[in-house]
This record gives structure tokens, C-alpha cells and sequence, in this order.
């Protein structure tokens, strides 16, 4: 079996998980696109709580009239404080290791080593968005008044080194990461869905010979499981055209694209199931065992 | 031959416990982990270690994708679940102060002291520089940092600014700015430390050179004692932690420019989780700093009695941190 090991591991950004029980979980990397959105939502979510804490500040300013402008000012000024040096912390140290908007994308915080994560972790590899983050979002917004231009090109490489740090090594990792031994996957909340072969029509009218369904592999299989899942027709005309014409199947007035494909993968995988249990796998169409 | 397909009938089979566990790990991971009874909670690690089972059944055997990625999304939840953090919150808190805090600041005392003399040296040549020539100030101290404190400025002026309060109103706003300023500067010289710890190093010495150099001022006015007490109050709290938080930048520094016997990457990682709990202490510290600098030392104008909550402040951090062996502790 260590060649399916292999065979899924070749894709770039799935890594290797090995449970104490000894499955490997082959979890994925999150892109770096799903990780900026997430960060988007939650950049959102800290403006627009501030925004909420200054008109809160300001009412109870208003309603409450003298003295209470200093509760109003350190309400202020300890929520932006906090806001930005714990909503990420405080998030990822809860149980989906997770700030708000990495949960709306389906991402989590995970350490490298596959441990549990510890909150020494994730406070460290929040402590670096200050250079990340918050560091280039000044430097931007000040844009460079009174500043010798020396300085503003040396500025825009320290930010560009650690904004597009992801983009140049193969775990995706930013400079906090690296500090804390962590790394953000992909953790989708996946619905199980049916399978395909429950809903079959009748097989005696799609009887296809061994020689037919020899032609196509895993690879194959998992091809026409998904465009039958999207159901699309006239994808599902171009791939139902594509088959026929392999396989040499002259199709009957009566049958739709769909049924087609339904009944051919059903048949195709029983065959490669069956193989499967013999220990052969076929690959792909250009594998042959 | 049966009609249904092995692996379809093996998913029949099993479905049932699948959605059991994602039943149960949905309310877990929204709600408190106590709302769920002890039944609930012993069954996730028994159904955990059937869907991994089933995981693997399902990748050797079903060439159905959706199913072995929702398998797959299943287990990875759980395995989250079953093996993530055990400690409650209070645990953790007690645990840092009794044990994790200290230790991790003991820890980098070498880099401590690299990063004391740092601060030192450079507020040593700003008083030199200073006190030869007044001219330097304003090169250490921009003017609207001054705030009229500079060498121009009368005995009298500066003297009110040791010991007059603007106004009692004012303490709280006061003591929130300086806390949360300080924590800003001093989680920025902990992250700065990444860089090879050079950008580190320049803010420990220009924090010093400030120092030094607004000492110069009061110094040449014979006002050294009383501006001496001013900073000691909250100073022995808020200069210690500026130095940990440095310190702790320059072990990560340190620690990827020269690594020993790990790898670069493993080296950087150890110290960021070191630094990381030295850097909540050092929040704590500033916070305690804040309160000193914007209540006591507005409300205390007797020097002797600054000086004497400086020294107990010293004191209190040296002991804490740097007393004898905590083996009693045991550190799993």
C-alpha cells in the first residue's frame, strides 16, 4: 500500500499527519489567497468593533456629560490595546484554534509537529504581526511625510521581505510561524455525500464488457465521479461523447448523458474495486496491469 | 454477486457512528466542553478511533473521493479534538506564574544581561554627551517628547515637573497611555529581535539614550537626586521589562544566527515559544509599571518614599525570578 501513500503525497500542498495510532491524516495547506481573505474578515471585524467602542465611548460621553470623558478615553484606548494584540491570540488559543474569519474560510492553527497547540505558541506567532502586519499598515498610511526617500525605499523592502515571506517558502509559512512552530491548514467542515453507485439505474441495460471497462483507471474514476457530482450537462454531454467514442458504445435513443455516466461508473468502479482487492491498482488509463 | 458494491455496503455499515461523532465534535467545539455529559465525552475518542479505522479501510478498498475526503476531514477534526489541549484556563494561569514565567526569564540571562548593559552604555554616553555639550538633547529627545523639559528650561520648571501633579482626573487616561504605549514599544522590540538582533539592539540603546540624556538636563541643575526618584518608582519595573522583552528578541536572534545543535528553523522555533512567555510577563509588568508611573509617582511626592517602593520593586522581581531552584515543581 505505500505506493497510495506516495501516489496522494505527490500533490504540493498535502503533507503528511502520522496520528499516534499511525494513520496519516495527509492534511492540506491553506493557500495563501484562503489566508488573506481570513485576514481581511478579521482586519474587518477589529476596525468595525472600534468603531462600535467609539460610538459607545461617545454616548456614554454624551449621556453622562462631565467626567466621564476619561472612562471614555481609556474605554478607548485599552480596547484598541487589546483588540490588537489579543483577538488573534485569545481566538487561536480556543478550541478551533481559530479566529473568526480563519473558521468562516475553514482554516485552523496547527503546531508542525503535529502536538497539541500550545498557547505559548500562538501568542509568539502573534507577537510577530506587529513586524508583519501592523509595522507595513503604519508605514503605508504615513506615506512617507517629511521622510528622506532613503529611508522610504528601505522601509518598503523591510515590509515587502516579511508581507510576501508565504509566498517564498513551500510550507507557506509567515515569519510568525516559522518563530512558533506552527503552520495553517485547511480544515473544511465536509458533508457527507451520497454515493453515486445508490442510485443506479437499471444495470441489465448498460452491460458493459470487461475489455470496456479495462480502459479507464482511478484517476478516471475520480475524473467522472466529480463532474457527476456537479451534474453539469453539457459537461456531462462532453464527457459521456468522450467515453462512448473509447469504449466504442453506440448509445440508444432512450438513454440520457446522465444515466450513461451513472451506470459506467458504477460498473468502472465495482471493476476497479474488485481489482483493488487483489492488490492491483490501475493508476490511470496509460497503466497496464 | 450481490447487486450493491462492497465498499458502499462497508459505508452502510459504519455510516451511523460517523455522523455520531460529527454530532458530537459540532457541539463540542461550539459550546462549552462541559455541557456535554461524561457519556458524550468518553464516546468521541472510541468513535475517533473507529472513523481513523474506517479512514483506512476506505482508502484501501473505496474509490469513492468524497467519501474518503469526508473521512478524512472527520478524523483530522477529531484528532484536534482528542488531542488537543487538556488544561483549563486557570491551570494554565497558575502553572505560568508559579513555574513557566520565571523559569523562561532565568532562562535568558545571558541575554539579559547583554541587553541591560545595552540600555546602560547608551544612557551613560547620552549624559556624557549631554553634559558636555547641551546642544545633544535635542539629537536623543525629540521636542514635543520634551515637553519643555529640555537644558533652555528654567530650575523652577523642572523641578514642578518632578513633582506636580497636572490633576487626579487625569491619573487613569494618564496610566492607560503609558501602559498601553509601553507594551506597544515593548512587544515591537521582542518582534524586532527576528532580524538578526541589530533593530532590537538600536531600541534598547535609544531607550537608554532618552534616559541619559533627561538625566543630563536635571543633573545640571543639581535636580539628579529627585529626578533619580522620579524614574526609580515605576522605572525599576518598566526599564526591566523594556530589557527582558529586549532579551528575549535577542535570543530569537541569536538563536537563528547561531543555532548550535539544532536546525535554524527548530532553534528559531524553541526561543519564539521561550520569548513568547517571557513577552506576557512583560505585559504584566508594564501593566503594574503604568499603574506605579501614573498613580504612586503622581500621588507620592516624598523622594524617600520613592525610592523606597524602587528598591522593594527590585527586590520583589529579583526574587521572584531569579531565586533558587524550583525542583519541588515538577515540570512535565
Amino acid at each position: 500500500m505505500a505506493s497510495i501513500a506516495i501516489e496522494a503525497g505527490a500533490d504540493r500542498s498535502t503533507r503528511a499527519l502520522i496520528t499516534p495510532e499511525g494513520v496519516d491524516l495527509r492534511v492540506r495547506l491553506a493557500d495563501v489567497s484562503e489566508r488573506g481573505i481570513a485576514l481581511a474578515i478579521d482586519m474587518a471585524i477589529i476596525v468595525g468593533s472600534l468603531l462600535l467602542l467609539t460610538i459607545l465611548a461617545g454616548s456614554v460621553l454624551a449621556t453622562m456629560q462631565l467626567e466621564s470623558l476619561p472612562i471614555a478615553q481609556i474605554i478607548w484606548m485599552l480596547g484598541f490595546f487589546l483588540l490588537r494584540n489579543f483577538y488573534f491570540t485569545l481566538f487561536e488559543c480556543s478550541r478551533r484554534s481559530a479566529t473568526p474569519g480563519k473558521r468562516l474560510i475553514g482554516l485552523r492553527v496547527v503546531a508542525r509537529d503535529g502536538a497539541a497547540l500550545s498557547a505559548d505558541a500562538v501568542i509568539a506567532r502573534n507577537a510577530m504581526r506587529e513586524l508583519e502586519l501592523y509595522i507595513p499598515l503604519i508605514f503605508i498610511f504615513s506615506r512617507g511625510e517629511g521622510i528622506e526617500a532613503w529611508i522610504i525605499l528601505a522601509g518598503s523592502v523591510w515590509c515587502g521581505i516579511f508581507l510576501l515571506f508565504p509566498l517564498f517558502n513551500r510550507d507557506r509559512l509567515r515569519a510568525g510561524d516559522l518563530i512558533a512552530g506552527t503552520w495553517v491548514l485547511k480544515a473544511p467542515k465536509q458533508k457527507m455525500l451520497p454515493d453515486l453507485t445508490g442510485e443506479k439505474p437499471a444495470e441489465a441495460a448498460f452491460a458493459f464488457t470487461t475489455v470496456q471497462l479495462d480502459t479507464y483507471g482511478v484517476k478516471e474514476l475520480q475524473v467522472l465521479e466529480s463532474v457527476l457530482r456537479v451534474s453539469e450537462p453539457n459537461a456531462m454531454e462532453a464527457v459521456a461523447g468522450q467515453i462512448r467514442g473509447k469504449i466504442g458504445w453506440t448509445a440508444r435513443a432512450s438513454e440520457s448523458d446522465k444515466e450513461f455516466l451513472s451506470a459506467y461508473y458504477a460498473a468502472l468502479r465495482r471493476r476497479l474495486e474488485q481489482r483493488l482487492l487483489f492488490g492491483v491498482r490501475k493508476k490511470d488509463k496509460h497503466d497496464k496491469i | 454477486m450481490d447487486a450493491t458494491l462492497r465498499s458502499l455496503r462497508f459505508r452502510r455499515e459504519r455510516e451511523e457512528a460517523w455522523r455520531e461523532l460529527e454530532t458530537l465534535l459540532d457541539r463540542a467545539e461550539r459550546q462549552a466542553v462541559s455541557r456535554l455529559t461524561d457519556d458524550e465525552l468518553l464516546a468521541i475518542p472510541a468513535l475517533y478511533r473507529a472513523a481513523l479505522s474506517s479512514l483506512s479501510v476506505a482508502r484501501a478498498t473505496s474509490l469513492d473521493q468524497a467519501l474518503v475526503d469526508y473521512l478524512e476531514a472527520l478524523c483530522a477534526r477529531a484528532y484536534f479534538f482528542v488531542y488537543g489541549s487538556r488544561t483549563s484556563f486557570r491551570e494554565r494561569m497558575q502553572r505560568f506564574f508559579a513555574l513557566d514565567w520565571p523559569v523562561a526569564v532565568k532562562s535568558i540571562w545571558r541575554e539579559t544581561i547583554v541587553s541591560a548593559l545595552i540600555t546602560f552604555a547608551a544612557a551613560l554616553a547620552a549624559y556624557v554627551l549631554v553634559s558636555g555639550d547641551p546642544d545633544w538633547f535635542s539629537a536623543f529627545i525629540p521636542p514635543d517628547m520634551a515637553g519643555g523639559r529640555d537644558p533652555s528650561a528654567s530650575t523652577e520648571y523642572l523641578r514642578r515637573t518632578l513633582y506636580d501633579s497636572d490633576s487626579a482626573d487625569g491619573l487613569g487616561v494618564f496610566a492607560t497611555f503609558l501602559f498601553t504605549h509601553n507594551a506597544q514599544i515593548a512587544i515591537f522590540a521582542f518582534a524586532l529581535g527576528f532580524a538578526f538582533c541589530l533593530p532590537s539592539s538600536l531600541l534598547l540603546a535609544y531607550n537608554g539614550c532618552t534616559l541619559g540624556a533627561m538625566f543630563a538636563v536635571f543633573a545640571s541643575r543639581n535636580l539628579g537626586f529627585e529626578f533619580a526618584g522620579w524614574i526609580i518608582i515605576h522605572g525599576v519595573t518598566e526599564l526591566f521589562a523594556v530589557i527582558l522583552a529586549g532579551a528575549a528578541g535577542l535570543r530569537i536572534g541569536w538563536s537563528i544566527g547561531f543555532p548550535g545543535d539544532f536546525s535554524r528553523l527548530a532553534a528559531a522555533e524553541k526561543s519564539g515559544r521561550e520569548g513568547a512567555v517571557v513577552m506576557i510577563g512583560v505585559v504584566i509588568m508594564l501593566f503594574v509599571a503604568g499603574l506605579l508611573e501614573g498613580f504612586a509617582r503622581q500621588l507620592i511626592v516624598s523622594d524617600v518614599i520613592r525610592y523606597a517602593i524602587g528598591a522593594a520593586t527590585a527586590v520583589i522581581w529579583g526574587t521572584y525570578f531569579y531565586r533558587g531552584d524550583r525542583r519541588g515543581l515538577d515540570r512535565d
